[in-house]
Protein backbone atom coordinates (compact mmCIF):
# COMPACT_ATOMS: atom_id res chain seq x y z
CA UNK A 1 0.00 0.00 0.00
CA UNK A 2 1.07 3.56 -0.53
CA UNK A 3 0.05 6.57 1.54
CA UNK A 4 -0.51 9.81 -0.34
CA UNK A 5 2.54 11.59 1.08
CA UNK A 6 4.15 14.71 -0.33
CA UNK A 7 7.93 14.51 -0.39
CA UNK A 8 9.75 17.82 -0.06
CA UNK A 9 13.50 18.00 -0.22
CA UNK A 10 15.03 19.69 2.82
CA UNK A 11 18.50 20.77 3.79
CA UNK A 12 18.50 18.97 7.12
CA UNK A 13 16.98 15.56 7.87
CA UNK A 14 15.43 16.34 11.24
CA UNK A 15 13.69 19.57 10.23
CA UNK A 16 12.74 17.96 6.93
CA UNK A 17 10.96 15.05 8.58
CA UNK A 18 9.14 17.34 11.03
CA UNK A 19 8.08 19.68 8.26
CA UNK A 20 6.93 16.86 5.96
CA UNK A 21 5.05 14.98 8.71
CA UNK A 22 3.24 18.09 10.00
CA UNK A 23 2.42 19.19 6.46
CA UNK A 24 0.96 15.75 5.81
CA UNK A 25 -1.28 16.21 8.86
CA UNK A 26 -2.64 19.46 7.49
CA UNK A 27 -0.28 21.90 9.19
CA UNK A 28 2.06 23.21 6.51
CA UNK A 29 5.19 24.29 8.34
CA UNK A 30 8.26 25.11 6.30
CA UNK A 31 11.67 23.66 7.08
CA UNK A 32 13.12 27.01 8.28
CA UNK A 33 10.13 27.54 10.56
CA UNK A 34 10.54 24.06 12.05
CA UNK A 35 14.27 24.71 12.47
CA UNK A 36 13.76 28.08 14.15
CA UNK A 37 10.96 27.00 16.48
CA UNK A 38 13.07 24.00 17.49
CA UNK A 39 15.99 26.39 18.26
CA UNK A 40 18.18 24.54 15.78
CA UNK A 41 21.03 27.03 15.59
CA UNK A 42 23.77 26.27 18.07
CA UNK A 43 27.50 25.98 18.57
CA UNK A 44 29.44 23.68 20.81
CA UNK A 45 33.13 22.74 20.98
CA UNK A 46 34.04 19.43 22.59
CA UNK A 47 37.84 19.25 22.56
CA UNK A 48 37.88 16.19 24.82
CA UNK A 49 35.55 14.21 22.55
CA UNK A 50 37.36 12.98 19.46
CA UNK A 51 35.19 12.28 16.42
CA UNK A 52 37.02 10.81 13.44
CA UNK A 53 40.30 11.67 15.20
CA UNK A 54 39.49 15.36 15.49
CA UNK A 55 37.88 17.39 18.29
CA UNK A 56 34.09 17.43 18.22
CA UNK A 57 32.45 20.56 16.90
CA UNK A 58 28.76 20.90 16.29
CA UNK A 59 26.64 23.63 14.78
CA UNK A 60 23.43 21.98 15.99
CA UNK A 61 22.01 20.69 19.26
CA UNK A 62 21.84 17.00 20.20
CA UNK A 63 20.02 14.85 17.65
CA UNK A 64 16.29 14.78 18.35
CA UNK A 65 16.30 17.96 20.40
CA UNK A 66 14.98 20.21 17.61
CA UNK A 67 11.97 17.94 17.21
CA UNK A 68 11.43 17.70 20.95
CA UNK A 69 11.46 21.46 21.47
CA UNK A 70 9.26 22.12 18.48
CA UNK A 71 6.57 19.68 19.59
CA UNK A 72 6.67 21.07 23.11
CA UNK A 73 6.43 24.68 21.94
CA UNK A 74 3.57 23.98 19.54
CA UNK A 75 1.77 21.52 21.80
CA UNK A 76 2.05 18.70 19.27
CA UNK A 77 1.99 15.26 20.87
CA UNK A 78 4.42 12.79 19.35
CA UNK A 79 4.35 9.06 19.95
CA UNK A 80 7.84 7.55 20.11
CA UNK A 81 8.67 3.88 20.35
CA UNK A 82 11.90 1.92 20.64
CA UNK A 83 12.22 -1.82 20.19
CA UNK A 84 14.30 -4.65 21.49
CA UNK A 85 14.10 -6.85 18.41
CA UNK A 86 13.55 -6.51 14.69
CA UNK A 87 10.39 -8.61 14.48
CA UNK A 88 8.27 -6.48 16.82
CA UNK A 89 9.77 -3.36 15.26
CA UNK A 90 8.70 -4.51 11.80
CA UNK A 91 5.19 -5.54 12.88
CA UNK A 92 4.59 -2.22 14.62
CA UNK A 93 5.72 -0.30 11.54
CA UNK A 94 3.60 -2.39 9.16
CA UNK A 95 0.54 -1.93 11.34
CA UNK A 96 0.85 1.88 11.23
CA UNK A 97 1.35 1.84 7.47
CA UNK A 98 -1.78 -0.31 7.15
CA UNK A 99 -3.64 2.40 9.05
CA UNK A 100 -2.43 5.01 6.54
CA UNK A 101 -0.03 6.68 8.97
CA UNK A 102 3.35 7.78 7.57
CA UNK A 103 6.04 7.03 10.15
CA UNK A 104 9.26 8.84 11.00
CA UNK A 105 12.27 6.64 11.72
CA UNK A 106 15.66 7.24 13.27
CA UNK A 107 18.27 5.30 11.32
CA UNK A 108 22.00 4.75 10.93
CA UNK A 109 23.63 6.12 7.80
CA UNK A 110 26.30 3.47 7.19
CA UNK A 111 24.02 0.92 5.54
CA UNK A 112 21.78 3.34 3.63
CA UNK A 113 22.27 1.90 0.17
CA UNK A 114 21.13 4.99 -1.71
CA UNK A 115 23.74 7.24 -0.05
CA UNK A 116 26.97 7.95 -1.93
CA UNK A 117 29.79 5.84 -0.51
CA UNK A 118 31.75 8.86 0.73
CA UNK A 119 28.95 9.81 3.13
CA UNK A 120 28.53 6.38 4.66
CA UNK A 121 29.85 6.76 8.19
CA UNK A 122 28.61 5.26 11.45
CA UNK A 123 26.34 8.20 12.16
CA UNK A 124 23.13 7.01 13.77
CA UNK A 125 20.91 10.05 14.07
CA UNK A 126 19.60 10.33 10.54
CA UNK A 127 15.84 10.67 10.01
CA UNK A 128 13.49 9.58 7.24
CA UNK A 129 9.81 8.84 6.66
CA UNK A 130 8.33 5.52 5.56
CA UNK A 131 5.13 6.15 3.64
CA UNK A 132 4.20 2.78 2.23
CA UNK A 133 5.13 -0.76 1.42
CA UNK A 134 5.11 -2.78 -1.77
CA UNK A 135 5.52 -6.50 -1.03
CA UNK A 136 8.94 -6.62 0.62
CA UNK A 137 10.00 -3.09 -0.32
CA UNK A 138 9.43 -0.03 1.83
CA UNK A 139 8.72 3.34 0.23
CA UNK A 140 11.07 5.91 1.73
CA UNK A 141 10.94 9.68 1.79
CA UNK A 142 14.40 10.78 2.88
CA UNK A 143 14.21 14.57 3.26
CA UNK A 144 17.75 15.26 2.11
CA UNK A 145 17.20 13.34 -1.14
CA UNK A 146 15.93 14.93 -4.32
CA UNK A 147 13.14 12.35 -4.78
CA UNK A 148 11.60 9.43 -2.92
CA UNK A 149 13.45 6.13 -2.80
CA UNK A 150 13.03 2.54 -1.53
CA UNK A 151 14.65 0.05 0.84
CA UNK A 152 14.05 -3.71 1.15
CA UNK A 153 12.88 -4.95 4.53
CA UNK A 154 16.34 -6.45 5.20
CA UNK A 155 18.04 -3.15 4.38
CA UNK A 156 15.57 -1.19 6.49
CA UNK A 157 16.09 -3.54 9.42
CA UNK A 158 19.86 -3.03 9.20
CA UNK A 159 19.63 0.77 9.38
CA UNK A 160 16.97 0.70 12.13
CA UNK A 161 19.19 -1.46 14.30
CA UNK A 162 22.53 0.17 13.55
CA UNK A 163 24.90 0.13 16.53
CA UNK A 164 27.25 2.63 18.14
CA UNK A 165 26.67 6.12 19.59
CA UNK A 166 23.00 7.23 19.42
CA UNK A 167 21.99 3.76 18.20
CA UNK A 168 18.39 4.13 17.01
CA UNK A 169 17.08 0.85 18.50
CA UNK A 170 14.40 0.76 15.84
CA UNK A 171 12.99 4.07 17.03
CA UNK A 172 9.88 5.28 15.21
CA UNK A 173 7.65 8.30 15.78
CA UNK A 174 4.54 10.02 14.47
CA UNK A 175 2.27 12.86 15.65
CA UNK A 176 -0.83 11.63 17.51
CA UNK A 177 -2.49 14.91 18.40
CA UNK A 178 -2.06 18.42 17.07
CA UNK A 179 -3.87 21.42 18.59
CA UNK A 180 -6.55 22.93 16.33
CA UNK A 181 -4.83 26.30 16.24
CA UNK A 182 -1.06 26.45 16.40
CA UNK A 183 0.09 29.44 18.44
CA UNK A 184 3.04 30.28 16.21
CA UNK A 185 3.69 33.73 17.70
CA UNK A 186 4.18 32.44 21.20
CA UNK A 187 6.31 29.53 20.01
CA UNK A 188 8.57 31.76 17.91
CA UNK A 189 9.09 34.17 20.78
CA UNK A 190 10.06 31.39 23.16
CA UNK A 191 12.29 29.77 20.56
CA UNK A 192 14.20 32.96 19.74
CA UNK A 193 14.71 33.72 23.42
CA UNK A 194 16.12 30.29 24.14
CA UNK A 195 18.39 30.42 21.07
CA UNK A 196 19.82 33.77 22.17
CA UNK A 197 20.38 32.52 25.70
CA UNK A 198 22.25 29.50 24.40
CA UNK A 199 24.42 31.38 21.93
CA UNK A 200 25.31 33.94 24.61
CA UNK A 201 25.62 31.39 27.42
CA UNK A 202 28.39 32.01 29.96
CA UNK A 203 29.87 28.58 29.23
CA UNK A 204 33.35 28.47 27.66
CA UNK A 205 32.58 25.75 25.11
CA UNK A 206 29.09 26.87 24.04
CA UNK A 207 27.87 29.50 21.59
CA UNK A 208 29.90 32.63 20.95
CA UNK A 209 32.38 31.71 23.69
CA UNK A 210 32.87 28.29 22.13
CA UNK A 211 33.74 29.90 18.80
CA UNK A 212 36.35 32.06 20.50
CA UNK A 213 37.84 28.99 22.15
CA UNK A 214 38.16 27.27 18.76
CA UNK A 215 39.67 30.43 17.27
CA UNK A 216 42.30 30.56 20.02
CA UNK A 217 43.08 26.86 19.54
CA UNK A 218 43.55 27.21 15.76
CA UNK A 219 46.33 29.67 16.43
CA UNK A 220 48.07 27.23 18.78
CA UNK A 221 47.55 23.99 16.84
CA UNK A 222 50.34 24.26 14.20
CA UNK A 223 53.03 24.52 16.91
CA UNK A 224 51.40 22.15 19.33
CA UNK A 225 50.28 19.25 17.14
CA UNK A 226 51.92 19.92 13.78
CA UNK A 227 50.61 21.16 10.46
CA UNK A 228 49.25 17.83 9.25
CA UNK A 229 46.98 17.32 12.23
CA UNK A 230 45.95 20.98 12.24
CA UNK A 231 44.84 20.64 8.63
CA UNK A 232 42.82 17.57 9.50
CA UNK A 233 41.15 19.46 12.38
CA UNK A 234 40.38 22.42 10.12
CA UNK A 235 38.91 20.05 7.54
CA UNK A 236 36.68 18.61 10.22
CA UNK A 237 35.40 22.08 11.19
CA UNK A 238 34.56 22.87 7.57
CA UNK A 239 32.82 19.52 7.16
CA UNK A 240 30.65 20.10 10.22
CA UNK A 241 29.86 23.59 8.96
CA UNK A 242 29.10 22.79 5.34
CA UNK A 243 28.23 19.17 4.87
CA UNK A 244 24.77 18.05 3.80
CA UNK A 245 22.26 19.05 6.39
CA UNK A 246 23.40 22.56 7.17
CA UNK A 247 21.97 24.29 4.12
CA UNK A 248 25.32 26.10 3.98
CA UNK A 249 27.16 28.44 6.33
CA UNK A 250 26.65 26.33 9.45
CA UNK A 251 22.83 26.67 9.37
CA UNK A 252 23.06 30.50 9.28
CA UNK A 253 21.15 30.69 5.98
CA UNK A 254 18.29 28.48 7.18
CA UNK A 255 18.09 30.67 10.24
CA UNK A 256 17.94 33.73 8.00
CA UNK A 257 15.02 32.17 6.15
CA UNK A 258 13.36 31.48 9.51
CA UNK A 259 13.74 35.09 10.68
CA UNK A 260 12.26 36.30 7.40
CA UNK A 261 9.20 34.08 7.89
CA UNK A 262 9.00 35.00 11.57
CA UNK A 263 9.03 38.69 10.70
CA UNK A 264 5.84 38.21 8.69
CA UNK A 265 4.10 36.06 11.29
CA UNK A 266 5.03 38.39 14.16
CA UNK A 267 4.52 41.50 12.04
CA UNK A 268 7.95 42.65 13.17
CA UNK A 269 10.06 44.37 10.48
CA UNK A 270 13.09 44.31 12.75
CA UNK A 271 13.33 40.55 12.31
CA UNK A 272 13.57 41.00 8.54
CA UNK A 273 16.55 43.33 9.03
CA UNK A 274 18.13 40.76 11.35
CA UNK A 275 17.53 38.08 8.72
CA UNK A 276 19.64 40.15 6.36
CA UNK A 277 22.33 40.50 8.98
CA UNK A 278 22.60 36.77 9.72
CA UNK A 279 22.76 36.13 5.95
CA UNK A 280 25.82 38.37 5.77
CA UNK A 281 27.32 36.55 8.75
CA UNK A 282 26.64 33.26 6.94
CA UNK A 283 28.54 34.61 3.92
CA UNK A 284 31.50 35.28 6.20
CA UNK A 285 31.33 31.71 7.47
CA UNK A 286 31.63 30.62 3.84
CA UNK A 287 34.69 32.86 3.44
CA UNK A 288 36.16 31.29 6.55
CA UNK A 289 35.65 27.84 4.98
CA UNK A 290 37.34 28.94 1.75
CA UNK A 291 40.37 30.29 3.63
CA UNK A 292 40.61 27.16 5.77
CA UNK A 293 40.33 24.92 2.71
CA UNK A 294 43.24 26.76 1.07
CA UNK A 295 45.37 25.80 4.05
CA UNK A 296 44.52 22.10 4.03
CA UNK A 297 44.61 21.92 0.25
CA UNK A 298 48.13 23.21 -0.18
CA UNK A 299 49.63 22.00 3.08
CA UNK A 300 51.39 25.35 3.25
CA UNK A 301 54.01 25.55 5.93
CA UNK A 302 53.44 29.18 6.86
CA UNK A 303 51.90 29.66 10.29
CA UNK A 304 50.72 33.05 9.14
CA UNK A 305 47.70 31.55 7.34
CA UNK A 306 46.52 29.88 10.51
CA UNK A 307 46.50 33.08 12.55
CA UNK A 308 44.53 34.74 9.76
CA UNK A 309 41.88 32.01 9.82
CA UNK A 310 41.84 32.22 13.60
CA UNK A 311 41.27 35.98 13.47
CA UNK A 312 38.46 35.49 10.99
CA UNK A 313 36.69 33.14 13.37
CA UNK A 314 37.26 35.53 16.27
CA UNK A 315 35.64 38.28 14.23
CA UNK A 316 32.68 36.01 13.45
CA UNK A 317 32.20 35.39 17.17
CA UNK A 318 32.18 39.14 17.82
CA UNK A 319 29.62 39.76 15.09
CA UNK A 320 27.39 36.95 16.31
CA UNK A 321 27.53 38.24 19.85
CA UNK A 322 26.22 41.61 18.67
CA UNK A 323 23.66 39.87 16.47
CA UNK A 324 22.15 37.65 19.14
CA UNK A 325 22.01 40.50 21.64
CA UNK A 326 20.03 42.54 19.11
CA UNK A 327 17.81 39.57 18.31
CA UNK A 328 16.99 39.08 21.98
CA UNK A 329 15.98 42.70 22.32
CA UNK A 330 13.87 42.65 19.15
CA UNK A 331 11.27 40.26 20.55
CA UNK A 332 10.71 41.81 23.95
CA UNK B 1 24.45 33.89 -0.21
CA UNK B 2 22.54 34.90 -3.35
CA UNK B 3 20.77 32.38 -5.54
CA UNK B 4 23.31 32.79 -8.34
CA UNK B 5 26.14 32.29 -5.85
CA UNK B 6 25.01 28.82 -4.77
CA UNK B 7 28.05 26.75 -5.76
CA UNK B 8 27.74 24.21 -8.56
CA UNK B 9 31.22 22.68 -8.43
CA UNK B 10 30.88 19.49 -10.38
CA UNK B 11 34.48 18.81 -9.41
CA UNK B 12 33.32 18.20 -5.83
CA UNK B 13 33.72 14.42 -5.82
CA UNK B 14 31.66 13.92 -2.69
CA UNK B 15 28.42 14.73 -4.43
CA UNK B 16 28.48 12.24 -7.35
CA UNK B 17 25.01 12.45 -8.81
CA UNK B 18 23.08 14.14 -6.12
CA UNK B 19 22.04 17.64 -5.33
CA UNK B 20 21.63 19.13 -1.92
CA UNK B 21 19.27 21.90 -0.94
CA UNK B 22 20.63 25.31 -0.01
CA UNK B 23 18.90 28.42 1.25
CA UNK B 24 19.74 31.61 -0.62
CA UNK B 25 18.43 35.10 -1.23
CA UNK B 26 16.80 36.07 -4.56
CA UNK B 27 17.17 39.40 -6.40
CA UNK B 28 14.43 40.98 -4.25
CA UNK B 29 16.24 40.07 -1.05
CA UNK B 30 13.82 37.27 -0.11
CA UNK B 31 14.78 33.76 0.88
CA UNK B 32 14.25 30.87 -1.49
CA UNK B 33 15.79 27.45 -2.00
CA UNK B 34 18.28 26.33 -4.63
CA UNK B 35 19.92 22.98 -5.25
CA UNK B 36 23.68 22.79 -5.16
CA UNK B 37 25.81 20.27 -7.03
CA UNK B 38 28.68 20.62 -4.61
CA UNK B 39 31.26 23.00 -3.24
CA UNK B 40 35.00 22.62 -3.55
CA UNK B 41 36.11 23.56 0.01
CA UNK B 42 33.95 20.89 1.59
CA UNK B 43 34.72 18.36 -1.14
CA UNK B 44 38.42 18.67 -0.40
CA UNK B 45 37.80 18.35 3.34
CA UNK B 46 35.84 15.15 2.82
CA UNK B 47 38.41 13.72 0.43
CA UNK B 48 41.26 14.48 2.81
CA UNK B 49 39.51 12.68 5.63
CA UNK B 50 38.88 9.65 3.38
CA UNK B 51 42.55 9.69 2.35
CA UNK B 52 43.42 9.55 6.03
CA UNK B 53 41.29 6.42 6.46
CA UNK B 54 42.94 4.83 3.41
CA UNK B 55 46.36 5.61 4.81
CA UNK B 56 45.48 3.99 8.11
CA UNK B 57 44.00 0.92 6.41
CA UNK B 58 47.27 0.46 4.49
CA UNK B 59 49.35 0.78 7.65
CA UNK B 60 47.21 -1.72 9.48
CA UNK B 61 47.26 -4.13 6.56
CA UNK B 62 51.04 -4.26 6.83
CA UNK B 63 50.85 -4.88 10.56
CA UNK B 64 48.38 -7.71 10.01
CA UNK B 65 50.64 -9.29 7.41
CA UNK B 66 53.55 -8.97 9.86
CA UNK B 67 51.38 -10.69 12.49
CA UNK B 68 51.47 -7.69 14.83
CA UNK B 69 47.68 -7.30 14.72
CA UNK B 70 44.76 -9.61 14.00
CA UNK B 71 42.63 -9.24 10.83
CA UNK B 72 39.80 -7.87 12.98
CA UNK B 73 41.55 -4.49 13.19
CA UNK B 74 41.90 -4.40 9.42
CA UNK B 75 38.22 -5.09 8.77
CA UNK B 76 37.19 -2.69 11.52
CA UNK B 77 39.07 0.14 9.78
CA UNK B 78 37.85 -0.95 6.37
CA UNK B 79 34.27 -0.63 7.63
CA UNK B 80 35.08 2.81 9.06
CA UNK B 81 34.31 1.54 12.56
CA UNK B 82 36.07 2.25 15.81
CA UNK B 83 36.36 0.07 18.90
CA UNK B 84 33.12 1.43 20.42
CA UNK B 85 31.04 0.74 17.33
CA UNK B 86 32.53 -2.71 16.77
CA UNK B 87 32.06 -3.73 20.40
CA UNK B 88 28.43 -2.60 20.22
CA UNK B 89 27.80 -4.63 17.05
CA UNK B 90 29.43 -7.66 18.67
CA UNK B 91 27.54 -7.23 21.92
CA UNK B 92 30.84 -7.54 23.82
CA UNK B 93 32.86 -5.45 26.24
CA UNK B 94 35.38 -3.17 24.59
CA UNK B 95 38.33 -4.70 26.43
CA UNK B 96 37.28 -8.14 25.20
CA UNK B 97 37.17 -6.98 21.57
CA UNK B 98 40.50 -5.24 22.11
CA UNK B 99 42.02 -8.53 23.25
CA UNK B 100 40.94 -10.08 19.96
CA UNK B 101 43.22 -7.57 18.22
CA UNK B 102 46.15 -9.77 19.30
CA UNK B 103 46.92 -12.42 16.67
CA UNK B 104 47.59 -15.07 19.34
CA UNK B 105 44.17 -14.52 20.97
CA UNK B 106 42.44 -14.27 17.59
CA UNK B 107 43.83 -17.63 16.45
CA UNK B 108 42.28 -19.31 19.48
CA UNK B 109 38.78 -17.82 19.07
CA UNK B 110 35.85 -20.24 18.93
CA UNK B 111 33.80 -20.74 15.76
CA UNK B 112 30.84 -18.90 17.24
CA UNK B 113 32.78 -15.70 17.83
CA UNK B 114 34.55 -15.97 14.48
CA UNK B 115 31.21 -16.37 12.71
CA UNK B 116 29.84 -13.35 14.50
CA UNK B 117 32.78 -11.21 13.41
CA UNK B 118 32.41 -12.43 9.84
CA UNK B 119 28.71 -11.57 9.92
CA UNK B 120 29.35 -8.15 11.37
CA UNK B 121 31.81 -7.33 8.60
CA UNK B 122 29.59 -8.98 6.00
CA UNK B 123 32.35 -11.34 4.81
CA UNK B 124 33.05 -15.08 4.86
CA UNK B 125 35.02 -16.79 7.62
CA UNK B 126 37.83 -17.53 5.13
CA UNK B 127 38.08 -13.84 4.25
CA UNK B 128 38.18 -12.95 7.93
CA UNK B 129 41.08 -15.30 8.54
CA UNK B 130 43.04 -14.28 5.45
CA UNK B 131 42.87 -10.60 4.51
CA UNK B 132 44.39 -11.19 1.07
CA UNK B 133 41.16 -12.87 -0.11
Amino acid sequence: MEIDFKHNQAAHCENGVISNLLTHNGYPISEPLAFGIGSGIFFVYLPFLKINFAPGISFRPMPGLIFKRLSKRLGVKIKRQKFRNSITAKTALDELLNNNIPVGLQVGVFNLTYFPDVYRFHFNAHNLVVYGKDKDTYLISDPIMDTVTTLTSVELDKVRFAKGAFSPKGQMYYPISIPKELDLKKAIKRAIRSTCNEMLAPVPIVGVKGMRMVARSIKKWPKKIGVKKTNHYLGQIVRMQEEIGTGGGGFRFIYGAFLEEASQIMNNPELKALSKEITEIGDSWRDFAIDASRLYKNRSKEFDGYSKVSEKLMLLADREEVFFKKLKKSIT
Amino acid sequence: MKVNEVPQDKSDPSMANWKELCYAVDENGNYTTQQSRGWEPKGIALNKSLELIDERVKEIKLKVINKELSPIVYYMELNRMDLTVLADYMGKWKWLVKRHFKPAVFNNLGTKTINKYANTFNISVEQLKDISL
